[in-house]
């Protein structure tokens, strides 16, 4: 199992999931995220040498319905809950470096 | 108040109202007059919808007047979790980041209920997008547990617990990823199971862990449990995952056929923490069960212990890839910021309560660069090796029992400071969520404290129908059980102890 969670993980970590975290979350976060996996060793110490993953309870494959048209939503009722909406798309604030 | 057993179930209602003998609008004020009194002070819901039911039961009842069917559900008033897709009324998931999204759309199981004459009566409190066991993660504050107010309710599925305990609704929805509706049944003394993976489409419900998260009722009985699941269950197009046959039509039926003659493996590993009370409640069980036929034994399911460890790193890693959706572009909460990566954040940051983010910074841990197959991976192979220990004991027994939750329930606040605490509410009902099984919990007599204690039958996959037997033959031996009332029980006393006091 690898080492125990830094603070500097976290840091890293909230950034790919998107989130800002105040110093106060960083350092109750690197504890109890510690604590957590901390408790997951048991789950690392198991043996499971040629043991294949389990990704799904069910084992399903290539699910496949009839090439058949079916209504969907329109366009007015999936933009309706946009928080933003112009010419019929949603609108977000600038994406690349450009001045709005 | 609950109604007595037999009267207020949604078996009765149903009947009655399909015979014209009461009408569905009747049935809809008397529980909102319920709501009304007690739910200041539980706060169940987060949205009742009683304008919305009363127009409902209206349209029942005008079927009814012109000799027409409603549906084996005709009049029922059911409470949806907060969760679950309602075209037109608001679906929050108890969080600030959907606090104002209206679905354009109808969960399946909500056409269901609808098709069959169910009546919403509320959405339902819950954990903020179903993470946690107490529904005190919820943004809009914390659901109380009816018997004692200073309890919680358990989670997340608390609110619909809580709904079915108060006599809000005798059923209710809740969904299950690691016990979400089988620990909140036990705190709060009601029934509630979690079906098979795939029995119940989750199309419209909101998605927290996709491999685990499954759609089952709450109820007062066992056998509107299994009424409503039969109701729900079977196949949907609309859901990938959903198995590809119809659902059980045998389940109702099951509840009075008894347990004569079935193998009953008690699992050492989910039974050895529990506290005392709650370990002589389910002794009580397996000697009533054995009074009515059954063989009971001890068994080992060894990797069952290693359940939680496994849970906690394959859901929150599920959880933050689900999540990632909330990005503030196309629905849900946006706080705006010069550029879209800064918009993220800001939405994210504040739209996400500290839970949902503890979780999320787990799972993506989980699965970064570096931790992936340590964490992630070692756990999905875990859980193959759960399911080969169910498998082993499933060819020695037809059911599994276990309590439902260590303890019964605990004070608001006591474990919200500790978030490893929290988790390990959930270590006897998470098993049955990695191994795609159902799984049951009926009340089952009082702990030292006068709360409910729950005990849990848990089945091999699409093994409802002898789950509900055994449910069944625990409901009407439970202490405190109208056995009388109980169609096909037999008239031995009940072991131990008196029933929960009537919230």
């Amino acid at each position: 199992m690898a080492d125990r969670i830094s603070r500097d993980d976290v840091v890293h970590v909230a950034a790919l999931a998107r989130l800002h975290l105040t110093d106060d979350e960083l350092d109750r976060f690197t504890v109890q995220l510690g604590a957590v996996l901390d408790h997951a060793a048991d789950v690392a110490a198991l043996d499971t040498a040629g043991v294949a993953p389990t990704a799904h309870p069910i084992p399903l494959v290539n699910v496949l319905r009839d090439d058949t048209p079916m209504p969907g939503l329109g366009p007015d009722e999936v933009l309706s809950q946009a928080p933003a909406v112009e010419d019929g798309r949603f609108r977000v604030p600038r994406i690349l470096g450009e001045a709005p | 108040m609950p109604p007595l057993p037999g009267e207020g179930t949604a078996a009765a209602i149903a009947q009655a109202v399909r015979a014209g003998e009461r009408t569905a609008v009747d049935v809809v004020e008397e529980h909102l007059a319920r709501i009304a009194g007690r739910e200041p002070a539980v706060h169940a819901f987060n949205l009742v919808l009683a304008d919305e039911a009363r127009a409902a039961a209206a349209r029942i009842d005008q079927v009814v007047s012109a000799g027409d069917d409603p549906g084996p559900l005709a009049g029922v008033p059911v409470a949806l979790k907060d969760n679950l897709c309602t075209r037109g009324t608001p679906t929050t998931c108890s969080s600030r980041i959907l606090e104002h999204w209206v679905p354009p759309y109808d969960a399946t199981v909500v056409s269901r209920l609808a098709a069959a004459g169910a009546i919403f009566v509320g959405k339902t409190n819950l954990d903020e997008f179903a993470m946690g066991s107490s529904t005190e993660n919820s943004a809009f504050g914390p659901t109380r547990n009816p018997h004692d107010l200073s309890r919680v309710p358990g989670g997340s599925s608390g609110g619909s617990a809580a709904a079915v305990a108060a006599g809000f609704a005798p059923l209710a929805l809740g969904s299950d990823t690691g016990g979400s509706i089988r620990q909140p049944a036990a705190l709060c003394g009601v029934v509630g199971a979690k079906p098979t993976y795939g029995l119940v489409s989750r199309y419209g419900l909101v998605a927290f862990a996709s491999s685990l998260d499954q759609i089952g009722p709450l109820a007062t009985t066992v056998a509107d449990a299994a009424l409503l699941l039969e109701v729900i269950a079977g196949h949907d197009g609309a859901d990938s995952t959903s198995i590809p046959q119809p659902g059980p039509r045998d389940l109702v039926a099951a509840v009075d056929e008894g347990v004569e003659g079935l193998r009953i493996g008690v699992v050492r590993e989910l039974t050895e923490g529990a506290d005392g009370d709650v370990a002589a409640r389910l002794e009580e069980a397996v000697r009533a069960l054995e009074a009515a036929g059954a063989k009971v034994d001890e068994v080992s399911v060894p990797t069952a212990a290693h359940g939680l460890s496994a849970y906690y790193l394959l859901a929150p890693a599920e959880a933050s890839s689900n999540l990632a959706r909330y990005d503030g572009v196309r629905y849900g909460l946006r706080v705006d910021a010069p550029d879209v990566a800064a918009m993220n954040y800001a939405t994210r940051s504040a739209g996400f309560g500290t839970e949902v983010k503890r979780r999320i910074m787990l799972g993506t841990y989980a699965l970064s660069a570096g931790y992936y197959d340590a964490y992630y991976g070692q756990a999905q192979r875990v859980r193959t090796l759960i399911l080969r220990d169910f498998e082993t004991a499933y060819a020695t027994f037809d059911l599994l029992l276990a309590p439902t939750t260590p303890t019964t329930a605990f004070p608001l606040g006591a474990k919200t400071s500790d978030p490893l605490a929290m988790y390990l509410s959930d270590v006897c009902t998470v098993p049955s969520n990695l191994a795609g099984h159902p799984a049951v919990s009926v009340p089952y007599g009082v702990g030292d404290d006068g709360l409910p204690v729950g005990v849990q039958v848990l089945a091999p996959a699409l093994g409802e129908s002898v789950m509900f037997r055994a449910a069944g033959a625990l409901e009407r031996r439970a202490p405190g059980a109208q056995r009388d009332a109980a169609p096909g029980a037999q008239r031995d006393a009940a072991p131990g102890g008196q029933g929960p006091g009537r919230p």
